[in-house]
């Protein structure tokens, strides 16, 4: 592992946390470990230094309302996207329990997924909105979906696997047509795309840190002023009892210098990011036969592709990247333990002939022209290479 | 990540054997595209009705590739009676060892070679017709039979459903089968244990008494007595009648107010468990 050199493109999974944010939460450990909660100074004075990372992660999703404070009350730093989505979902059922009714998309990730059909369990109707073969939201089949009897409509933001970016404006405002709560798990729209709460009729949000360059074991909840509200994790007093628990210092601190960075880096996003993707794209497609680019090509995240290489396997050829130092992931069955191709591929209805040799190559803005070319370069061998083997594969 | 050993990886990086044999003898064909690998194996038979030749197509994950190239290796040179034996466990022994929710890979081998075998005798494939389609489908993701679930735990000794998930796949996707498959596992092993047991007593009955009565002296003397010997008692056998057992309780045992559940629970517990647990002992 160590002579040959790391080829990351896998940020949809996680990311490298940026040296600017390990050095700014690096203090908090054996220097300034106070509790933010103690009377002393010692500990006491911390508390300025989360709210300023609070100030820094609104200031990334443009969630610029103050309370008469002056403090930023709609972000709630949370353990991660997980913490955040069960939060918000849970919030809604508890805080009106005459409505029971919960929507989500066919295609969120397993935080929201698997909270939905838990909630099937233990007697909510839950429905999910289908997908085209693109991966694109059936629209009117959510808007007969909602009704009065509507708690909460959980649509993410964009999606991890294909990169697909979804209508959640629009979706908010048809939930509140029927007075129901709209949250938007936007743990991979987050640093990728502009996003400004203040101008926005999306009620809560979800974020993680591990996605933006900071550790992981962090997040937040955006929850909208005037929302009600009931805590998923009760205890102490900590942010102002919405969340209970020690504050994670460190790790919010690295939060807060992550959004302030990804603030910045969102335009190299969309243009230097987006530029190597499609060169990925572009020249994987044109050296090997039989790739297919999968989800809504025109609306993506612009660091997301996700390619299925007929008639082979993912974890097969993940296997081979990996002997080259690429790190990528796959909505195949194998790598997961599950044994079924993804619940997004399925929801896409896409062919098992592709579904099953479905790779994801997720950049970031640590990657270089050099690398995408390197990967260009590998990649057809590799496929060949595994065709050859396949008993479906027609030369 | 899955933790591939070297011998797993040296199969998958350089696979023995890939291809398909020309003029083939015989050729099999298992698993399919929507259940994430499929394994095509064809086989050539020498003069002497050896295997001297046979080659893999396999589309799946590295233990899938790394499984068929080792059993295109462990068949060489084989008859095809030595063949039809070779089972997941055979495949498994040559790669060392399989991650659990790998071995289904191996049966997948086991199952092409079983095809190719029936195809060259002309006959329908066993794991084909007769595990694969006959019974209930239990599991409708993976179209695994109520047959196969039974079938594959009765030769590999499986008691959990992960087991049968990590062997056949059933119940790895949806999961809405898996209370299904629990209930088949504990109805089978229900079923073996008493088919067991009875057959244990009909071999037992079926001996002359002479040995009969030795065998339970051999238990009363090593398992009962240094039991009852500890509260200063005893016991001696007196005679047997098919599966009811004569003894009499001696020195403290015989005035003891608990002898009935020494009886029971010390000496009849000790002889169910060595013989039958049909066995019924009296005092006299």
């Amino acid at each position: 592992m160590t002579d040959k050199k790391l080829i990351y493109l896998d940020n949809n999974a996680t990311t490298a946390v940026a040296p600017e944010v390990f050095e700014a939460m690096r203090p908090y450990f054996c220097e300034q470990y106070g509790n933010p909660g103690s009377i002393h100074a010692f500990g006491g004075s911390i508390m300025s230094k989360i709210e300023h990372a609070r100030e820094q992660v609104a200031a990334l999703i443009g969630a610029d309302r103050k309370d008469r404070h002056g403090k930023f009350t709609e972000v709630i730093f949370t353990s991660c996207g997980t913490e955040s989505d069960n939060t918000a979902i849970n919030s809604a059922l508890r805080a009106c329990p005459k409505k029971k009714k919960v929507i989500m998309s066919a295609v969120e990730h397993p935080a929201v997924f698997t909270l939905g059909k838990d909630l099937e369990k233990r007697g909510y109707p839950v429905s999910y909105v289908p997908v085209d073969s693109s991966g694109c939201l059936d629209m009117e089949r959510y808007e007969e979906m909602v009704d009065t009897e509507t708690a909460i409509v959980s649509i993410m933001w964009a999606n991890n696997e294909t990169g697909n970016i979804y209508p959640v404006e629009k979706c908010a405002e048809i939930a509140h047509r029927y007075g129901a709560l709209f949250h938007t798990d936007a743990v991979q729209a987050i640093g990728k795309l502009p996003c400004n709460m203040a101008d926005s009729q999306i009620d809560m949000l979800s974020l993680s840190g591990h996605k933006l360059h900071a550790p992981k074991g962090v997040g937040a909840l955006y929850v909208r002023r005037g929302i009600r509200f009931r805590p998923n994790q009760i205890g102490g007093h900590q942010e102002r009892g919405r969340r209970a628990g020690t504050e994670n210092v460190a790790s919010i601190i690295a939060l807060g210098k992550a959004a302030e960075l990804a603030l910045h880096s969102i335009k190299e996003e969309n243009t230097r990011i987006k530029m190597l993707r499609d060169r990925l794209e572009t020249g994987l497609c044109a050296n090997i036969p039989k790739a297919k680019i999968l989800g809504d090509i025109e609306n993506r995240l612009p660091n997301t592709t996700l390619v299925g290489f007929e008639a082979i396997e993912g974890e097969s050829i993940l296997m081979m990247m990996d002997r080259l130092g690429i790190c990528a992931s796959s909505g195949s069955a194998c790598t997961t333990g599950s044994l079924e191709p993804s619940h997004v591929l399925r929801a896409m209805g896409v062919p098992y002939t592709i579904a099953h040799g479905a790779i994801r190559f997720s950049l970031s803005i640590y990657n270089t022209q050099e690398e995408i070319d390197f990967v260009i370069q590998e990649m057809p061998a590799i496929i060949a290479w595994l065709r050859n083997m396949s008993p479906f594969w027609k030369k | 990540m899955w933790d591939y050993n070297d011998k797993v990886m040296d199969h998958f990086l350089h696979p023995r054997n890939v291809g398909e044999v020309k003029d083939a003898d015989g050729v099999g064909q298992v698993g399919n595209m929507s259940c994430g690998d499929a394994l095509k194996l064809s086989f050539k038979l020498d003069k002497d009705g050896k295997i001297c030749e046979a080659k893999f197509q396999t589309f799946g994950c590295a233990s899938a590739i790394a499984s068929s190239s080792a059993l295109t290796e462990l068949i060489q040179g084989m008859t095809l009676a030595e063949a039809e034996e070779v089972t997941n466990k055979n495949i498994v022994d040559v790669l060392g060892d399989l991650p659990e929710a790998k071995l289904h890979c191996s049966v997948m081998g086991m199952e092409a070679l079983q095809a190719a075998i029936a195809n060259y005798r002309g006959e329908e494939s066993d794991t084909e017709h007769e595990d694969e389609h006959a019974g209930r489908i239990v599991c409708k993701c993976f179209s695994v039979t109520d047959t196969k679930i039974r079938n594959t735990a009765i030769d590999n000794n499986l008691h959990t459903v992960e087991e049968i998930t990590d062997y056949c796949k059933a119940g790895g996707a949806c999961g809405s089968c898996l209370e299904e498959i629990q209930d088949i596992l504990d109805g089978l092993w229900k079923e073996k244990k008493t088919e067991s047991t009875s057959s244990k007593q009909t071999e037992f009955l079926s001996l002359p008494l002479i040995q009969r009565v030795l065998k339970v002296q051999e238990i009363i003397d090593s398992e009962v007595k240094p039991m009852l010997e500890q509260d200063g008692g005893g016991i001696d056998l007196i005679d047997m009648k098919d599966n009811v057992v004569f003894v009499k309780l001696t020195g403290h045992c015989a005035s003891c107010p608990s002898a009935g559940v020494t009886l029971k629970s010390g000496v009849e517990a000790v002889l169910k468990d060595c013989l039958f647990p049909e066995i019924v002992v009296e005092n006299v």
